[in-house]
């Protein structure tokens, strides 16, 4: 796989003095969905902006297609489409005539058929000629993601599609992505919610502080997921643990009265059995057991609050 | 050069206008119609004649002027300011186009729609008074000057205005002042002494005398002071703008 966007060490300084990327380097690959998953001030907003040409970087570089977004702007905006964290749209104007106008302006030729499909692909067939204003908001996101893929784009950029929208919407969110992804288009998307980033990324990205904490295919977060643990309160504290039990890679608190099993819920055994069982024999009583699972969210929390 | 866009957005701007046709056409009809009443009918009636021409036809390049020059301002302010507005702007923004073919989108549609009016207003004033254009094609020429360099500076305070506000600020307090203190309903050599030179501080004076040249052959000032004026004020605003879309300012942070 290759990269499309590929950005290098991109910092970004408001002109208040704010720093809102500290030195990002991030590769996005040609087809795939990349979830940007980070709280709220993470900079998700000001990537985005970056890469579209609403911002301009302070230092470090960007390419989209090869095409470096300040020298050949006009290449790397042909392929973008941006889908913007707020509403913002004429409200005066007809869906038609909106949609239209973002395609003029992207240098395309007038395509109203084009424009009809995609209208069609995101339910708004029979709101064409409803003006902006009489949209509801699930209905007015729908126009801006038809603005955004009214040009053709082979990159798309949706900055949090689902804050604030109702399940249902979400759902048919996911799946307009999911159909896009299936016509080759890149998608990068940014949440908070981590269910989202589960349910459609194909790889996660972890932003905090300007900062990118962490891309990982979202096969290996999940495997990081299916771990559990296993606590064990004990009767006697422990000095250290037994030689008998070394094979388990148990971890003792530091009062010695509770030791730390993990394990994995999708291999063949977790071990769990044969463990009780060793403890018995190596003369520890138990007093209580617990288990844990760490989730995408933990990984997530305990990344953020490292960095804070 | 994307044509496209350059096409799409002076279309949009277009459509706003024929929208309200109505208004947009009815109102200056109406307005110069008053205009003639009352400063033709009324206090022409003790004027008689202004450098041998009727005080009627003397205020028609005055008339003309005043609401082009707010009309081109007022256009192409609201047109870049309303996208700032509801935030459409970042469209703009991330669009494949440079900042020339945004300007040429905006203040070409707004310059347009000022000519239209400023033609409505001659046709308009062809039923009260009698015209005779002495210099049809530096008529034309002034008035397409005009209209693009008011749409220019209206750009510019569209740039500038961060609410509605200071969007009317700028044509309330200096254009229509300047308009109505450059010599729309008189002539410059009318003024005492000392307004006459304090008059020659005024670009708008320029701008009007130039265009009643064209109309009568006669003006307060030479062709050539009025052509430099025009000239000079465009190229400000120019000057204005290219400094806008290198350094970003009010709208790429
Ligand atoms: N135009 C701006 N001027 C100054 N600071 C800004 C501006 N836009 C965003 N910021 C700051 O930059 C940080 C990142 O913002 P943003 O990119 O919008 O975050 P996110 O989209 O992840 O919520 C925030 O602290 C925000 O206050
Ligand atoms: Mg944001």
């Amino acid at each position: 796989m290759s990269s499309i966007i590929s950005i290098q060490n991109l910092r970004k300084a408001y002109p208040g003095g704010f720093t809102a990327l500290k030195g990002v380097n991030l590769e996005i690959e040609q087809g795939e969905i990349l979830a940007l998953l980070g709280p709220n001030g993470a900079g998700k907003t000001t990537l985005i902006s970056t890469v579209c040409g609403i911002t301009v970087p302070t230092a470090g570089t960007v390419t989209v297609g090869g095409f470096d977004t300040m020298t050949d702007y006009r290449a790397t905006r042909d392929l973008i489409g941006l889908v913007p964290q707020e509403i913002n749209l004429e409200p005066f104007e007809t869906v038609f005539n909106s949609v239209s106008f973002s395609r003029g302006l992207f240098g395309k030729p007038r395509n109203d058929a084009y424009i009809n499909r995609i209208l069609e692909q995101l339910s708004l067939g029979d709101k064409k000629d409803s003006k902006i204003m009489a949209l509801s908001g699930g209905m007015k996101r729908r126009v801006l993601i038809a603005k955004a893929l009214s040009h053709e784009p082979r990159v798309l950029f949706l900055d949090e599609p689902t804050a604030g929208v109702d399940v249902e919407l979400r759902k048919d969110m996911w799946d307009i992505v999911a159909g896009l992804k299936a016509d080759g288009v890149t998608i990068i998307l940014t949440t908070h919610y981590i269910e989202e980033a589960e349910a459609i990324a194909d790889r996660v990205g972890v932003i905090n502080g300007g900062e990118i904490l962490l891309v990982q295919d979202k096969s290996d977060l999940m495997a990081q997921m299916g771990q559990k643990q296993l606590q064990i309160a004990i009767k006697d504290p422990v000095a250290e643990i037994p030689d008998a039990l070394s094979a388990y890679a148990l971890e003792r608190s530091e009062d010695g009265i509770s030791l730390t099993y993990t394990y994995d819920t999708t291999g063949e055994r977790t071990g769990i059995t044969t463990l009780l069982n060793d403890l018995a024999a190596a003369g520890l009583v138990m007093t209580d057991l617990q288990t844990k699972q760490s989730s995408l969210e933990d990984i997530f929390v305990g990344l953020v609050k490292e960095t804070t | 050069m994307n044509i496209y866009a350059v096409q799409t957005i002076y279309r949009a701007e277009m459509k706003r206008f024929f929208r309200t046709i109505m208004q947009s056409l009815i109102s200056p009809v109406i307005s110069t119609s008053l205009y003639f009443i009352v400063f033709g009918a009324a206090i022409g009636s003790r004027i008689d004649q202004v450098e041998g021409i009727s005080y009627g036809a003397f205020i028609v390049p005055g008339l003309i002027m005043l609401s082009v020059m707010t009309q081109a301002t007022a256009n192409a302010s609201f047109g870049i300011y309303f996208p700032k507005f509801t935030g459409t702007i970042y469209e703009l923004l991330s669009a494949p186009v440079n900042f020339f073919e945004i300007v040429l989108g905006y203040v070409g549609a707004a310059a347009t729609k000022a000519m239209f009016i400023g033609v409505i207003i001659l046709i308009t004033a062809f039923f009260f008074v009698d015209l005779h254009i002495a210099h049809p094609m530096a008529m034309i020429a002034f008035l397409v000057m005009t209209c693009l360099s008011f749409a220019l500076l209206g750009f510019i305070i569209g740039i500038w205005a961060g609410n509605f506000e200071q969007l009317q600020l700028i044509p309330l307090l200096v254009i229509t002042p300047l308009v109505f203190l450059g010599g729309s309903f008189y002539s410059i050599s009318m003024l005492p002494g000392i307004w006459q030179t304090i008059a020659m501080f005024n670009p708008v004076v320029y701008l009007i005398s130039g265009f009643r040249w064209a109309f009568f052959g006669t003006a307060d000032v030479s062709i050539g002071i009025s052509l430099a004026a025009i000239a000079l004020f465009t190229s400000g605003c120019l000057a204005v703008i290219g400094w806008i879309f290198r350094t970003g300012w009010r709208i790429r942070q």
